[in-house]
């Protein structure tokens, strides 16, 4: 593909903040994302994801931080919940995708039976995001997703770059009502591998889940698992289970752009994750060179080794090859 | 026998005898598992389009043909379980797949692809389909969207729902609904967990395997037997400690400097007691979980749930027989029972 140096800019990266995986307090919260509002991040999705008992920001809350960063000039995206087990969580659901102001991702198949439905009354309603964690595994399923409304599809965490370029080609792009269907790549941090209806944090501190305290609030980035000898390897978030390391696309630009790539999601994390934005900009619009990147992001406060082997259709653990 | 799909709408108090369905890895378990009473027995084939891809288990097509042939002249169905999802590169087993269970006169398809789904229906709309618990879909919003679009008459309900939760989705859904009654527990939801390939490249949902064989090593070491998962600690046992298979999710690990199965104890799920409830709640086929298990486990636990089925669908008074709890606690992984999600346990 292209030299970095000579990439027009009408083939610029557009770099997304996806959706806060932890339960940050609420000030930290609001600090964080009103630095997201001044980053050169393009889009940013918000919403609880995890867990309903994480109660600091409802739906009207997450509303008017969307309406704060829309002002701001981002493209904003609300994520429904990627589990969804009672009644409850079902009417927040809706409630997400009902409103018509933002477009919505969906988590799991309950957001897109709701989706598909609003979508046939309202062509009109903003296209919707199939997020990472329905499970669409070739062109075929995203053919059959895309025409109920979506404009934007994130491939699930496993899935390798040559994957996601066979599923939904730059040249033959699956199109949705309102055109082809835009790939966005999980590009950074931990990665969220798997849910489950039991809560590990609160297993941890000897706590039920409906009295949990609210523990997961006190792990800025999770809790760290740690293998018997010593070896970091999971982080137990809630209901989420998560990688320890932390996924870094940084290395992987130009088979990235060869895919026809243009859209990648950064996920959030404690320390000096501001910066990694900078630098993702740096390297896939500004023509930085991945390796003086990469030397950069080693000296960063960031929670974990960085790992791509999800990238390279190998098991998503395996360190950087660059 | 599962009523016909037709019906799978009525509301009515009638008490519906559950199906039971039962695991077969191979034609003598299925043989097996027909003659200790299942009504229906599920199936793979010999590739990465099932849940449970593991050498010198499941079917070729002249397996698939002589168990169906046996199935059948005893009244019993044959399921076929195709719920991996398609790979980009080369989506054609899967569809191969819908064509050989279609050939080989399967009763119902169990899918999780909704690429799978749509090419059954557009081939073989004559074909039953079921909603795998691969597809993960927790919510009856979820089965109807499946039921809705794609024709599946029954869903597979993930190990992670309340009883309260079963009942509501029961309520809400044309859609039959199947739920596990015994076996191995996976804590995660099913369908939306890649830990497997996060350490070892494979996955349930690529290539139908969780933290498979050929990427565990055992060690002797001085401080005691390793297993290691694609160089991954997974467990450390004393000279004397019974052995696991080294799943990943059921590892100990440290967390905050302690050291303890952090995710999941290895435990088996068993809802023998809860078999009236689900009964009332309209659930219409339990399901029995082990496809890679013995034919022996197969037969066993098929001739347990017979009874408890049959005793609890008979309208007298129901209560789990001593000898069935005997019988299944052979065959429990950690020989410890849960009631998994059903009763809330983690609440």
């Amino acid at each position: 593909m292209n030299d970095v140096t000579t990439t027009p800019r009408d083939a610029a990266f557009g770099l997304t903040v996806g959706p806060l995986q932890y339960w940050w307090p609420r000030p930290r919260t609001m600090a964080f994302y009103a630095d997201v509002a001044d980053s050169v991040a393009e889009s940013v999705v918000l919403g609880e994801l995890v867990c309903s008992r994480r109660h600091e920001f409802k739906t009207e809350d997450w509303l008017a931080l969307a309406r704060d960063l829309a002002a701001a000039g981002k493209r904003v995206v609300l994520a429904t919940q990627a589990l969804v087990m009672s009644e409850a969580e079902l009417r927040t659901l809706r409630r997400v995708c009902e409103q018509g102001e933002f477009a919505v991702e969906a988590g799991d198949a309950s957001a897109l039976a709701v989706l598909a439905r609003l979508h046939a009354a309202d062509a009109t309603r903003p296209a919707f995001t199939i997020g990472p964690h329905v499970n669409v595994y070739s062109r075929a399923a995203l053919a059959e997703l895309a025409p109920l409304g979506a404009a934007v599809w994130v491939p699930p965490l496993e899935l390798s770059i040559d994957a996601a370029a066979r599923i939904n080609p730059a040249d033959d792009p699956v199109r949705g009502p309102a055109g082809p269907v835009a790939t966005e790549l999980f590009a950074f941090g931990r990665m969220p591998l798997a849910f489950s209806a039991r809560c590990f944090t609160a297993r941890h501190h000897r706590l039920k889940k409906d009295e949990c305290d609210f523990r997961c609030a006190d792990d800025a980035d999770g809790l760290l698992l740690s293998t018997g000898d010593g070896r970091p390897f999971l982080v137990l978030n809630g209901i989420q289970t998560q990688s320890a390391a932390l996924h870094c696309a940084l290395g992987d630009r130009d088979e990235i752009a060869a895919a026809g790539i243009r859209r990648l999601r950064l996920s959030p994390c404690s320390g000096d994750f501001l910066r990694v934005i900078a630098l993702y900009d740096a390297v896939f619009n500004g023509g930085m060179a991945a390796r003086d990147a990469l030397a950069e992001m080693a000296a960063l406060q960031l929670p974990g080794e960085l790992v791509d082997g999800y990238a390279h259709r190998r098991p998503g653990m395996e360190a950087l090859t660059t | 026998m599962a009523a016909a799909a037709a019906d799978a709408g009525s509301h009515a108090p009638v008490v519906v005898k559950p199906q039971l369905v039962c695991p077969a890895g191979s034609l003598r378990a299925l043989q097996l598992a027909v003659e200790a009473g299942a009504d229906a027995v599920y199936l793979g084939l010999k590739d990465a389009t099932n849940a449970r891809n593991f050498a010198g288990l499941n079917f070729d097509d002249g397996q698939v043909r002589e168990g169906v042939r046996f199935a059948h002249a005893r009244g019993r169905e044959v399921l076929m379980a195709l719920n991996t999802y398609a790979d980009a590169r080369d989506t054609t087993p899967w569809q191969r797949a819908v064509d050989r269970a279609a050939e080989l006169g399967a009763d119902a398809l169990i899918v999780a692809d909704v690429a799978v789904m749509a090419y059954a229906r557009a081939r073989h709309p004559q074909l039953r389909l079921h909603l795998s618990v691969q597809a993960s879909a927790t919510t009856w919003e979820a089965i109807e969207f499946y039921r809705e679009r794609w024709g599946i008459v029954r869903a597979v309900l993930p190990r992670v729902l309340t009883l309260s939760q079963v009942q509501h989705v029961a309520r809400h859904t044309q859609a039959q609904i199947e739920v596990f009654g015994f076996g191995s527990l996976c804590v995660m939801v099913e369908g939306r967990c890649a830990l497997s390939s996060y350490a070892t490249g494979q996955s349930p949902n690529t290539v139908g395997a969780c933290s498979p064989p050929s990427a565990v090593r055992w060690e002797e070491t001085p401080a005691g037997v390793e297993a290691r998962l694609s160089g991954v600690l997974i467990d450390r046992y004393a000279p004397d400690e019974p052995r696991g298979y080294p799943t990943l999710c059921k590892g100990r690990f440290d967390v905050d400097g302690e050291r303890d199965y952090a995710i999941e104890e290895p435990t088996s799920l068993n809802t023998l007691t809860l078999l009236p409830q689900l009964i009332e709640a309209g659930v219409r086929a339990i399901k029995i979980e082990g496809r890679q298990r013995s034919p022996s486990y197969v037969a066993e636990v098929t001739r347990v749930w017979r009874q408890a089925i049959d005793h609890a669908a008979s309208g007298q008074r129901y209560s789990v027989q001593p000898a069935w709890n005997a019988s299944l606690a052979r065959w429990a992984e950690g020989q410890q029972h849960t009631l998994g999600a059903y009763d809330r346990p983690w609440r």
